[in-house]
C-alpha cells in the first residue's frame, strides 16, 4: 500500500509537468492555471477510480485519455474562452492538424517540456518567484512541498506563485523557444535557474532528506533535458550537469547523519555513488569544448577533485588554481573561504593565515571557523577565541553545535 | 572604492630558456598572487596578459622590433584593483612575484570619467 502511494506520487509529479507543458502550449501560457486545474482534476479522478478498480495496465496513458477529455470538455464549456481562445486557435489551424486535443506524444512533450523551461525561466520574472515557480511547473512539486524546501508557509508561496504567473500574463511569455541570436543569453538563464534548484536540494535547511534528494534529482532531469537539443546542448550545458553529478554522488555519503549533514572529510567515500561520479567525468569531457570558461565549467572541476578521496599535493594545488580562476569569474564570500582553506592544504598554514587574515569576513561564522581551523594546533587561545565567535554568529543550533564540538576538541 | 592599475615591467621577458618546472611554479606564484586580492574582492579586473614579442613606432616612422632591449624593463601586463586609497592599493602590490625577479610594479590611480 506505501510502495503504491509512493508510485503514485511519483507518477503524478512526473505527468503534472508534461501534462501542463502540452496543455499550456495548446491553449497559450495565459491559461496556465486551467492547464493546471485540468490535470489536478485528472489527477483526482484517477485516485478515485484505481482505488476502486486498481491499477489499469498503462496508468500513463490513462491519464492522457482522461485529461484529453477534460481539456475538451473544459474548453467546450467555458463561454468566455469559447470566444478568447477559439478564434486564436482557428488561426493557428493551419500549423497544426490536431487543433483541440492535446497531443501527448513523446515528442510533443518533450518539445513543450523545453519551451516551458525558457518561458518559467524568462528573466522578467523574479528569480525568486522564477525557483517556485519552476519547482511547480517544471518539476512538480506540491504546493506543501515547495513551502516547506523553502521553511516558508502554503499561503506565501501560493502568493508568490500567483505573481509570477500574473508576470508570465503581463510580460506576454510565449512558449516557444528564444530566436537563434538569443537563445545564448537566455540560455544562461536557465542554467542558473536549475543551478539554484540543485543548490535549494543541497544545500536547503530543511530536514527532509527525500524532498531534498528529490529537488537535486530534478535539477538535473531539466539539465538532461536541455542535452537532447543541439541549440541548448552547450559546453556549459554539460558542465553544470557534471557539477550536479558529482556533488549528488556524495549525496548518500553526506545525509547518513541524524541532522546536521557529514563533512566532507569524516566522509565514507564507500557511500559515494560510483556510476554518477562516472556520468559527471563523461559530462566533464563534453564540456571541455569551445574556448569559453565558465562558473560552471570550474565548479564542476572543483567538485571532481574532492571526488578523489586521498589528499595530494596535485589535487589541492589544481583545487586551489581553480577557485583562483573562480573568483575572477564570481567573486563570493564562500569562494574566498573555500579559496583560502585550498590555500591552506596546497601551500601551507603560514601563507593561508596571512591571506585568511587580509578577508575581514567579520559577520561571517565560516570565516571564523576557518580562522579557528588555521590556528588549531599552533595558538590554541587563538583559535579558541575565533570559534568562540562563530558560535556567536551561527544562525541555527545544529550549527552551533557542531562548533561547539570543535571548541571542546581544543581541550 | 577607487580602481588603481598595477603594471608590473620586468628586467626580463624571457621565459623560454626557463625549466618548464619553474615556468609552472612561477605561473602558479602569479595566480595564487592574484587569487589573494580576489579572495578579498578588491580584483576589479584581470587586465591583459602582453606577449613578449611586438614592434615600437618612434617619431619619423621608425618601426623597431622588440624586444625592447634599450628598454631597461618591459611593460609585461597589469590588472586592475580596488582600493580606498593610494596607500591601501601599494599594500595590496606587496608579495607580487614580479619583485621577486628584480622587477616592479608601478600603481597608478585610474580616473574616474
Amino acid at each position: 500500500m506505501e510502495k503504491e502511494k509512493e508510485y503514485l506520487k511519483h507518477l503524478f509529479q512526473q505527468e503534472f509537468t508534461k501534462m501542463v507543458a502540452v496543455i499550456s502550449k495548446l491553449f497559450g501560457l495565459e491559461h496556465i492555471e486551467t492547464a493546471e486545474d485540468i490535470v489536478s482534476e485528472t489527477f483526482l479522478k484517477a485516485t478515485e477510480t484505481w482505488e476502486k478498480q486498481g491499477l489499469p495496465p498503462n496508468p500513463t496513458a490513462w491519464l492522457y485519455v482522461v485529461a484529453k477529455q477534460k481539456t475538451l470538455y473544459h474548453f467546450r464549456r467555458n463561454k468566455i474562452l469559447e470566444q478568447k481562445v477559439k478564434p486564436e486557435i482557428r488561426s493557428r489551424q493551419q500549423e497544426t492538424v490536431d487543433i483541440e486535443e492535446p497531443n501527448f506524444s513523446q515528442e510533443n512533450i518533450k518539445d513543450s517540456q523545453l519551451q516551458m523551461l525558457f518561458a518559467v525561466c524568462n528573466p522578467a520574472i523574479a528569480s525568486e518567484a522564477q525557483i517556485g515557480l519552476a519547482l511547480r511547473i517544471l518539476c512538480g512539486f506540491g504546493i506543501d512541498e515547495i513551502a516547506e524546501a523553502f521553511l516558508s508557509n502554503k499561503e506565501t508561496i501560493n502568493k508568490r506563485l500567483f505573481r509570477a504567473k500574473e508576470k508570465l500574463r503581463t510580460e506576454n511569455i510565449k512558449m516557444e523557444l528564444p530566436p537563434e541570436q538569443e537563445i545564448a543569453r537566455r540560455l544562461d538563464n536557465v542554467l542558473h535557474i536549475i543551478y539554484l534548484l540543485f543548490s535549494e536540494g543541497y544545500y536547503s535547511q530543511t530536514q527532509n532528506q527525500i524532498l531534498r534528494k528529490d529537488l537535486c534529482v530534478e535539477a538535473l532531469r531539466l539539465g538532461l533535458t536541455l542535452t537532447t537539443y543541439e541549440k541548448t546542448s552547450r559546453p556549459k550545458t554539460n558542465a553544470l550537469i557534471a557539477l550536479m553529478c558529482f556533488h549528488a554522488s556524495r549525496f548518500d555519503a553526506r545525509q547518513t547523519g541524524e541532522e546536521s549533514p557529514i563533512l566532507y572529510e569524516q566522509q565514507d567515500a564507500g557511500l559515494w555513488d560510483k556510476e554518477l561520479i562516472e556520468q559527471g567525468i563523461h559530462f566533464l569531457y563534453l564540456s571541455a569544448q569551445g574556448d569559453e570558461v565558465s562558473s560552471y565549467h570550474l565548479e564542476a572541476q572543483i567538485a571532481y577533485w574532492h571526488c578523489i578521496k586521498e589528499d595530494s599535493k596535485e589535487k589541492w594545488e589544481n583545487i586551489l588554481s581553480l577557485y583562483n580562476q573562480l573568483l575572477l569569474v564570481n567573486y563570493s564570500p564562500s569562494v574566498a573561504l573555500n579559496r583560502t582553506y585550498a590555500l591552506y592544504k596546497a601551500n601551507g598554514r603560514q601563507e593561508a593565515l596571512v591571506q585568511a587574515e587580509k578577508l575581514r569576513l567579520d559577520n561571517n561564522h565560516f570565516y571564523f571557523i576557518l580562522l579557528g581551523e588555521l590556528y588549531k594546533g599552533m595558538d590554541n587561545v587563538k583559535a579558541r577565541l575565533h570559534l568562540q565567535r562563530a558560535y556567536e554568529l551561527a544562525k541555527t543550533q545544529t550549527e552551533k553545535q557542531g562548533i561547539q564540538e570543535k571548541i571542546d576538541d581544543l581541550g | 572604492m577607487k580602481e588603481f592599475a598595477l603594471l608590473f615591467r620586468f628586467p626580463n621577458l624571457d621565459h623560454s630558456k626557463m625549466p618548464p618546472e619553474d615556468y609552472k611554479a612561477l605561473a602558479r606564484k602569479w595566480q595564487d598572487w592574484a587569487g589573494g586580492i580576489a579572495a578579498q574582492g578588491k580584483m576589479s579586473s584581470n587586465g591583459l596578459r602582453l606577449a613578449l614579442e611586438g614592434k615600437v613606432l618612434k617619431p619619423g616612422g621608425v618601426v623597431t622590433d622588440g624586444p625592447f632591449v634599450e628598454i631597461r624593463e618591459i611593460l609585461g601586463s597589469f590588472i586592475v584593483v580596488k582600493a580606498d586609497s593610494m596607500e591601501e592599493a601599494t599594500t595590496l602590490a606587496h608579495g607580487c612575484p614580479a619583485l621577486d625577479t628584480n622587477g616592479s610594479v608601478e600603481i597608478r590611480p585610474i580616473f574616474v570619467a
